[in-house]
């Protein structure tokens, strides 16, 4: 309250005062004070009321806000409930109560005021610790001075530490709008302020004017301090978009760090594969939208392996009826997957229609959780997990499958594993179909976050081999890195520069990146290496 | 023999743009022989691509460079026009400010940007149309070339080039009209857009352009220079061994081809009417390419056939089929380098310009022997 409307109101009460003045001011029972006609006095019968502890206090303010209170002439209250009147100071039902004999206790702006601070204080001895917490929390926004009596009873009796704290932290606001405040108490009170750390709590202190000059430093402080917390907060968000990022252009690139980096194929078609897994998915869903529907919550366990079917055999296609053709001619393998990609796009195009197609998210994924300043949303996380998860299942086969062995076996020496029995043309196929299979995958995850249309890969293509270059060709490890280190910059480029220039920044300093290092961050070693 | 393949080439392409001037001109519109504007401008619109082929097949052809961001100094070159455009209108725009363009206006923008100015004097706006797509070919070749980025690593960050142009066209406060680019130009050289006649001037002088070019092109390739370069683009280690540089071949042939570029697409704007960030689409970029490829790689006269070619196909087919216009160009990509590594020009029964090193045929290609180029010695997870 201001200090203006608290000078008004004290001359309302002067002047009351002048005008009555055989009323009584030190009533101390708050239900008679309420049977009052004076504004004033039914305004402090609110607030005793308030604070009185009474088990009824609550239903009889809440009455009085509806306007169900009534007052008989000898000042004995009711309540008008569904079913007649009932005392206000027992809850006795009143049967021989008649409307009649009974006027409605009226209210101005001023009493309105009180019930509704009452009610707030009220609430902050419910039984639910949520509500108290709720309670206290507008308390707070409404650093509302008189609250400061019922807040202290209220965290006397507190055992919920959580609600305790943000009853503590709206004391603190309270306290500072006092007039009367003594200055050790300010000096805490910022102190409990700065331990809150969020924005209201900045701008509750920001606010602070005319205090004398060792409140003003303490709160001074406690503003930088909180803008320091601030910013850590928000480098700890845009760290994690970036992540979110760098997983998405992870899973895009892995598939092409197999086909590009290990087999050197160009695969422009790269980006359609990862499309070809995206309409897998809404393949999936419809089906099961259409038949079970209970399945929805595990479509995507469904769809990603069928995604790396779809996209695997349609790599091996590729691989088998067009790009072993072009084995050793790296800029007609370019081309030729170009124009692959533009037929996939149209003919995905004429299926299923040019326009987006609704790809649902399961409830699981919906939704997002609170990490002090964080807010993680689920279906990002669950992409930073996925992402991690393939990049490690692929490691692995690589590493321990048989199929896994001949494949680097044929890559490090072709003849030399031709030789030993191993069929290399399969290999090459074999090794094409698990990078495509890996781009369905991806195409699962995309079809969370973005739009699922003929054009969702070609978005994805150019950032795709970026990754790959800037990573190191041949190593998957190098890709890692550089996805999340391009979607880490990216993202913390957003704020200064703005999205598309940090995009056109990002960009320039790759292109600038690979003029130094033309082989990416770890760069084969060896003789290979020139060949 | 491949200097009558030349000729045969330029005939046709002064010889047809005369013949369609005058068919515009000098005949009723009753006529059979009448062209109308839209053939004319038409003609010029392929007329514009052919020189971007030509620039494409320069580097491509005969530097082994493949460039998918040769659109970007088209549309440079198309930039620096439209600028000049814009200015032209003067008082005449929606606005009727006379020395904003109505973008800027739009925009609240209260004074032309510093690189606006002198875009009113028709010299200026010449000048740049060659030093723009020049400069930036000058610093990104040097660059690129000096650090021995080659192969499918300089086509990709070729593309990432046009890919930033792109964004960055897009945006409204890089003062090139956003979105929208620019449009509703008037007059040029104070001569109205709008007229028959301007039309047919303007595909005229891209006829003569496009000759110039080729036989600029061709002079280049047929000099000492060009010996050198093509050494480059079939062993760039052993030109570098026997004492060359080919980091400078490569930077002046891949100038000289982006200022051709910057001059088609220069051309190309005030015949089409309009330029916009769309033009630096990398698709637009490797559509370029595949002209080329279907021309014949490093003919030049191929390629300026196979860009009218491929654009009569596409304007064939966006009329009439627009679903297939996708399948037929994808096909295109496909079958070209499949089966017709040297394009239409590879069936005539003459020599090429600069035969290309044999490609391997198919069969053997799918031979044990040629698996893919790989990267040898990669070894994954490590």
């Amino acid at each position: 309250m201001s200090a203006l409307a608290r000078s008004l109101l004290l001359l309302v009460v002067i002047a009351l005062v002048a005008i009555a003045p055989t009323r009584s001011r030190a009533q101390t029972d708050p239900l008679s004070s309420l049977a009052s006609t004076n504004y004033d006095e039914i305004r402090r019968g609110v607030e005793a009321l308030a604070v009185s502890g009474d088990p009824r206090s609550a239903s009889i303010i809440a009455a009085l806000q509806d306007g169900r209170l009534f007052v008989r002439p000898d000042k004995a209250l009711f309540i008008k409930g569904d079913s007649g009147f009932v005392a206000a100071d027992t809850g006795v039902s009143a049967s021989d109560v008649t409307a009649d004999a009974l006027r409605p206790v009226r209210v101005n702006n001023a009493v309105r005021r009180a019930i509704d601070s009452a009610l707030g204080s009220l609430r902050l001895f419910s039984p639910e610790p949520a509500t108290r917490s709720i309670a206290a929390e507008a308390v707070f926004k409404a650093r509302d001075a008189s609250a400061v009596p019922a807040l202290d009873r209220a965290l006397a009796q507190e055992k919920d530490p959580a609600v305790a704290r943000v009853m503590r932290q709206a004391r603190a606001a309270a306290v500072l709008t006092t007039l009367d405040a003594r200055e050790a108490d300010r000096i805490a009170a910022i102190r409990i302020l700065r331990e809150r750390g969020d924005i209201d709590a900045r701008s509750m202190l920001a606010s602070l004017s005319g205090q004398p000059p060792a409140v003003a430093t303490a709160a001074a402080s406690a503003i930088a301090a909180i803008d320091r917390n601030l910013r850590l907060w928000e480098f700890a968000q845009d760290a994690y978009y970036g992540l979110s990022l760098g997983s998405v252009l992870l899973l895009a690139a892995i598939g092409l760090a197999i086909t590009f980096g290990v087999m050197g194929v160009i695969n422009m078609a790269h980006g359609e594969l990862v499309m070809l897994g995206a309409y897998t998915t809404y393949v999936v869903q419809e089906t099961i939208r259409g038949h079970w529907p209970g399945l929805f919550g595990a479509s995507l366990f469904i769809a990603v392996p069928l995604a790396f079917l779809v996209a695997g055999l349609a790599g091996m296609a590729i691989e088998r009826g067009l790009i072993r053709f072009l084995y050793g001619r790296p800029l007609e393998t370019l081309l030729a997957t170009f124009g692959l990609s533009l037929l996939l796009q149209q003919a995905v195009r004429s299926i299923f229609g040019a326009s987006n197609r609704q790809v649902g998210t399961p409830d699981w994924m919906s939704g997002a959780m609170q990490l002090g300043g964080l807010t993680l949303t689920y279906n990002r996380l669950t992409i930073i997990v996925f992402a991690l998860v393939v990049l490690f299942a692929l490691m692995a086969a690589l590493r321990y499958t048989p199929l896994g062995l001949r494949m680097r076996a044929v890559t490090q020496n072709r003849r030399m594993a031709a030789a030993m029995g191993i069929r290399t043309p399969w290999i090459d196929a074999l090794t094409f179909g698990l990078g495509s299979g890996v781009a369905g995958m991806a195409g699962v995850a995309l079809s969370q976050i973005d739009n699922v249309s003929p054009n969702l890969g070609q978005g994805y293509i150019i950032d795709s081999f970026m990754v790959v270059v800037f990573g190191g060709v041949g190593n998957l490890w190098g890709t890692a890195l550089g996805a999340l280190t391009l979607g880490v910059t990216n993202k913390f480029l957003e704020p200064i520069a703005g999205a598309v220039l940090g995009k056109i920044v990002v960009l320039c300093l790759l292109i600038l990146f690979i003029q130094r290092r033309p082989r990416g961050m770890f760069p084969l070693k060896g003789r290979a290496v020139e060949a | 023999m491949s200097a009558r393949i030349t000729c045969i080439a330029l005939v046709l392409v002064l010889g047809g743009a005369l013949l369609l001037a005058l068919g515009n001109l000098a005949t009723a519109e009753q006529s059979a022989l009448h062209a109308s504007p839209y053939v004319i401008s038409l003609a010029g619109k392929y007329l514009c691509y052919a020189i971007l082929a030509l620039a494409v097949d320069l580097v491509w052809g005969f530097a082994g460079i493949l460039s998918l961001g040769h659109a970007a100094f088209f549309a440079l070159g198309g930039y620096a026009m439209g600028m000049y455009l814009m200015r032209e209108i003067g008082a005449r725009g929606v606005y009727g400010n006379p020395v904003l363009p109505d973008f800027m206006v739009f925009l609240n923008w209260k004074t032309l940007p510093w690189y606006w100015h002198g875009f009113n004097i028709p010299g200026f706006a010449l000048l740049m149309v060659v030093l723009v797509p020049g400069v930036l070919a000058l610093v990104f070749g040097y660059l690129a070339f000096r650090s021995r980025v080659t192969g499918v690593y300089l086509s990709i960050i070729t593309q990432a080039l046009t890919y930033a142009l792109l964004l960055a066209f897009f945006r409204n406060d890089m003062g090139f009209g956003g979105n929208n680019g620019m449009t509703d130009f008037k007059d040029m050289f104070g001569l109205p857009l709008q007229l028959d006649r301007t039309r047919d001037v303007l595909m005229l002088a891209s006829a003569v352009a496009l000759s110039l070019c080729l036989l600029l092109a061709r002079f280049v390739v047929h000099s000492r220079f060009g010996k050198v370069l093509i050494a480059v683009r079939d062993s760039e280690s052993r030109t570098r061994f026997l004492g060359y540089r080919p980091e400078n071949y490569k930077l002046v042939v891949f100038v000289l081809s982006a200022v051709m570029a910057g001059i088609g697409g220069a051309l190309y704007v005030p015949q089409v009417g309009i330029i916009n960030p769309s033009e630096f689409a990398p698709a637009n970029s490797i559509e370029a390419v595949i002209w080329v490829a279907v021309g014949g790689r490093g003919t030049l006269v191929g390629a300026v056939l196979g860009a009218v070619l491929v654009n009569l196909g596409k304007t064939y087919f966006t009329g009439a089929l627009p679903e297939l216009w996708l399948f037929a160009l994808g096909a295109l990509f496909v079958l070209v380098t499949l089966f017709l590594p040297r394009g239409i020009m590879g069936l005539l029964p003459v020599r090429a310009e600069m035969p290309l090193p044999r490609a391997p045929a198919p069969a053997q290609a799918a031979a044990s022997e040629a698996g893919p180029e790989g990267v040898a010695g990669a070894d994954f997870g490590r």
